[in-house]
């Protein structure tokens, strides 16, 4: 406890604000005593006087000095506030903590009703209270403690709300403990501290509002006077002496910020951690401003792609800023996809294979970083910069499709409004011919009735029709590339066949390449030609999707196609599973990333990095014992849990 | 995997055409607008019945002849049964007759029909001001501070906002006067004869309410530049103008909008200070005059227009929120 208290003054801000509070409460107590005699000296050959050395606020009307005014009024304002304040929680505690006590048909009422009065501004409610009260300062205390009572009922119920449904509540009750017993012995104490601390925001406010009222006549009525009252004597003497104004105007400020201040540094002290510290994003952002080029662009070394390559890329690089220096997540990736041609991309879940994705469409986060030696697509440079008429070019012939099409849509739009868009920009298309083309695509992705589809919002669809639309959006230019990112993962079962299939219809109908990421080995083997298996921001093998079963070589491969069940697999057996967890791209070691979690590892896995080495024909391999055979697979149900992971 | 399940369980499928969503909308919303109304003419009602002692002689003073305060008393009703009284309260309001002002012995309907243009000019204006500032002011900041970039930049604009919202209207109403109007002298500082008169009014009210605002929509911008939704914008390769306006700010300008109703709703009753401060000759200098008077009439008509105002004002807010985002009357369901 006391240490939560103390992180409240560590900050400059909360310290400042617990130095003005406690000086404002030094000055409630001295104020009246040091000052209260000679603040209400009249001195009328010196009326309205502008600030002097004398008087450094000047006097009002009757040639008293402002500041002494000021000065003394602290205690009144501060006293009134509180007591406001205090009336606010005691009667919202009450009304909060009624449907508690009272049960559910009589709670439900309050509470009804305290939603009804938090729907009306405060200062409509403290007119209300004032007219009955009357003016005057019993009047505005009680106006601003219950204006302020529904807002600290609402919080009372959302917390109460919240204990009682722990388990020791129930215990409780099925004990035969009373309602009201239980309140107080195990729901208040516990909802105390966040009270405290809205009360102390509160006390801020219920400053200001109370100086609200008192301005208006409707508080503290003379002799007596507060903030409030001496800014009402003052604007009225603001041509002749600003000072008369602005000094309780001041003050009134200084106060009500510093209880607010105070309230929220107190939240965020007792609260839990305060969040990242600005500096160590400095410092990691001037780290990766600092690292020199890391792959220097020599296009002549490399020669030129044979013209159906689609997709060229060479030693990607994708760099992130992260808490402890920059992040490799994809390190020196280089494939090529030709035309019509279908490459998978599998890995776990860290392995980079959807920030490759992200990379090769250019849509990687702008705080991370993107390097290659060579990234093309139909021979335009990915890296150069954003033109309107690279702009052009990508938005026509390269189609994304993502993981989640209901969150991949935006939500306000018609599917229509979204799909036509590409055609306005891209095609110089009118709205109602890039409408026409979307309900033709929509029925190209076999959405039935696409004209009345085209008006409905993406929430109107279901999942596997939003994914097929997004698809289908991709086709409305003519692609000749496909980057789809897990796009069955959130899909349910039974649309999943249906999506691939689509995918595969449209890749052989018009010689489309595409690129498919997924965690699943057998929907890459049953989509792709080729597939590229990474781990850890690597790719470590990559041979034809027909390979996969009989030939793979590298011991990752072998152990993702183990862990497949097949006809051939005994069902009541576990699965094969990969031992240990994927490693984290943060700390990638020297040697093989897989060496902890590989049968075969050796020293030299251990110490060198295996390069990606061509061995036949397509076929690639980042493995120094590729091919050897491995030692009987491991089958143990603790580890189904990797799988999951998958 | 549990997860694409539930995407594909039936509550998230396509939507039945002959379901009527709008129409229950409709219906629930009114109910609760009905319920509202109902328990502010009551508390308008009560509010007269609860004041301590008796509300007319308290109203002509302690020194007013006996057949004076009875005269009056019975002219206002108040002799009658309270359940006579009540029914006659209720069905002067659907005649629009709001009864008779104490001190000025004018129908009441007349004084805020009178009054009530100024105040609404004054909330309309103000709110006007603060959207078309803390839209465009939170969209800007929303895209400098997107994710990973100007920390210093969002820590200066917070630490503002938060500042300029926390100082109430009044104050920065007094301090308007101060500069503008005492030691610059450019706008005036009382009445609304003129045009220019409605400078510093709007400005005090309209500042709070618009750093609030610019806050939220920076707050909202941040998070939806991260969505889904916004990746797939880009991968279309529309141009970033398109992709911010187009598609990130109307998902951002719903949360924006309910906000926006709040306040409103508090800029209608944050006229009473304002108005205060600037001598504005609308329905807030009027109530408190009333107050202090102890015109009653008055008051109950007046606090009646702001809880109506405020009311209206959440079910506009509601219904544009149901046009804006199709989705939050079926997520109300
Ligand atoms: S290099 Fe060594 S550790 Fe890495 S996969 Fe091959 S055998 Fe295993």
């Amino acid at each position: 406890m006391q240490g939560r208290w103390s992180r409240v003054v560590r900050t400059p801000l909360g310290l400042t604000a617990t130095v003005f509070v406690v000086a404002l409460l030094a000055l409630a107590c001295l104020g009246p005593v040091l000052w209260g005699a000679d603040a209400d000296v009249v001195d009328t050959d010196n009326i309205l006087a502008a600030p002097s050395g004398e008087h450094w606020a000047g006097t009002d009307n009757l040639g008293r000095d402002i500041l002494l005014r000021v000065l003394v009024a602290c205690r009144l304002s501060m006293l009134l506030a509180l007591m406001a304040i205090v009336l606010a929680v005691v009667v919202g505690l009450l009304l909060g903590a009624a449907p508690f006590v009272l049960g559910r048909r009589t709670g439900r009422l309050v509470t009804a009703a305290v939603n009804i009065a938090v729907a009306f501004p405060g200062i409509l409610l403290a007119l209300f209270f004032a007219v009955v009260f009357g003016a005057g300062a019993t009047g505005a205390v009680m106006a601003i403690g219950l204006a302020g009572a529904p807002a600290f009922a609402r919080l009372t119920q959302t917390l109460v709300a919240g204990i009682a449904a722990r388990d020791y509540i129930a215990a409780a009750r099925m004990a035969g403990v009373g309602r009201v017993r239980i309140l107080f012995r195990h729901v208040l104490p516990n909802i105390a501290e966040p009270l405290v601390v809205n009360a102390t925001i509160g006390a801020g406010n219920a400053l200001l509002s109370f100086a609200g009222l008192s301005f208006l006549g409707l508080g503290v009525q003379s002799p007596s006077y507060d903030w409030g009252r001496l800014l009402y004597d003052g604007i009225a003497a603001i041509y002749v002496n600003a000072a008369a104004a602005l000094t309780p105007g001041a003050a009134v400020l200084v106060a009500g910020l510093a209880f607010n201040l105070f309230g929220e540094s107190v939240a965020k002290g007792l609260g839990v951690s305060v969040g990242v510290g600005l500096r160590t994003v400095a410092t990691t952002r001037a780290v990766v401003a600092a690292e020199p080029e890391a792959a220097a662009h020599d296009d002549e070394d490399v020669p030129e792609p044979s013209s159906d390559v689609v997709l060229d890329v060479r030693d990607l690089e994708v760099t992130f800023p992260g808490p402890a220096g920059p992040v490799r997540l994809v390190r020196g990736v280089s494939f090529e996809v030709r035309r019509g041609e279908a490459v998978g991309i599998v890995g776990e879940s860290g392995s980079g294979k959807s920030m490759t994705a992200l990379a090769i469409t250019r849509l990687v986060a702008d705080h991370g970083r993107v390097d290659a030696t060579r990234l093309d697509l139909l021979g335009t440079d990915l890296l150069a910069p954003d033109t309107a008429v690279r702009r052009r070019m990508l938005g026509t012939s390269l189609a994304m499709v993502f993981q989640d099409p209901m969150t991949s849509f935006n939500p306000t739009r018609r599917i229509g409004a979204q799909l036509a868009e590409v055609a306005t920009h891209h095609q110089g298309m009118t709205r109602r011919e890039a409408t026409a083309r979307a309900v033709d695509r929509l029925t190209a992705v076999r959405i039935p009735d696409a004209a009345t589809r085209v008006r409905q919002y993406p929430h109107e669809f279901s999942g596997g029709m939003r994914q097929r639309a997004m698809i289908g959006m991709g086709l409305m230019g003519k692609p000749s590339l496909i980057v789809a990112d897990e796009p069955t993962t959130a899909l349910d079962v039974t649309v999943q066949q249906q999506v691939l299939d689509l995918l595969t219809a449209i890749r052989e109908a018009d010689d489309v390449a595409l690129v498919l990421i997924s965690h699943d080995v057998t929907v890459v083997g049953e989509v792709c030609d080729r597939v590229m298996v990474m781990y850890a921001g690597r790719v470590v093998e990559d041979l034809p999707a027909a390979d996969l079963a009989t030939a793979a070589r590298h011991p990752y491969t072998r152990a993702l196609v183990e862990a497949v069940p097949d006809m051939a697999t005994d069902l009541t057996r576990p699965l094969a599973t990969i031992p240990g967890r994927p490693v984290s791209p943060a700390d990638a070691p020297v040697g093989c990333a897989y060496a902890d979690r590989c049968p075969l590892a050796d020293a030299r896995c251990r110490a060198e990095d295996p390069p990606l080495v061509a061995d036949s024909g397509r076929h690639r391999v980042a493995c120094w014992h590729a091919g050897e055979p491995l030692p009987p697979v491991r089958m143990t149900d603790d580890l189904v849990e990797t799988v999951e992971s998958l | 995997m549990a997860m694409s399940l539930t995407a594909e369980s039936p509550t998230a499928g396509p939507a039945v055409p002959g379901e009527r969503p709008w129409a229950r909308f409709a219906l629930r919303r009114l109910g609760r607008l009905l319920v509202s109304l109902w328990v502010l003419v009551t508390a308008s009602f009560a509010m007269i019945h609860l004041i301590p002692g008796d509300p007319v002689r308290g109203a002509l003073g302690p020194t007013a002849p006996v057949e004076l305060v009875e005269a009056r008393r019975h002219a206002l009703g108040l002799d009658d049964p309270l359940a006579t009284q009540y029914l006659h309260y209720l069905k002067g309001l659907f005649t629009g007759d709001l009864g008779t002002s104490i001190s000025s012995q004018l129908p009441v309907s007349d004084v805020v029909a009178q009054r009530l243009p100024a105040t609404l000019s004054l909330a309309v204006l103000a709110f006007l001001g603060a959207v078309l500032v803390a839209i465009p002011l939170g969209v800007v900041m929303g895209v400098l501070t997107r994710r990973g970039h100007g920390r210093r930049t969002e820590l200066a604009f917070t630490t503002t906002s938060v500042f300029v919202a926390t100082v109430p209207d009044f104050l920065i109403g007094v301090a308007l006067i101060y500069v503008f109007g005492i030691r610059l002298g450019w706008f005036p500082v009382a009445g609304d004869e003129t045009a220019s008169a409605y400078v510093l009014p709007v400005f005090s009210l309209a500042i709070g309410p618009a750093a609030i605002l610019a806050r939220i929509v920076r707050v909202e911008m941040v998070g939806v530049l991260e969505a889904d939704f916004v990746r797939t914008a880009r991968a279309k390769r529309l141009p970033a103008r398109t992709v911010y306006l187009g598609h990130a700010l109307p998902n951002a300008v719903t949360a924006a909008l309910t906000l926006g109703g709040l306040l409103l709703g508090a800029m209608v009753a944050g006229t009473v200070l304002v108005e205060n401060v600037f001598a504005w000759p609308g329905l807030g200098s009027t109530i408190v005059q009333s107050i202090l008077t102890k015109d009653y009439p008055v008051v109950q008509a007046i606090v009646l227009v702001y809880g109506v105002g405020v009311l209206v004002t959440n079910l506009v807010v509601d219904v544009a929120l149901a046009v804006l985002d199709p989705r939050s009357k079926i997520r109300e369901d």
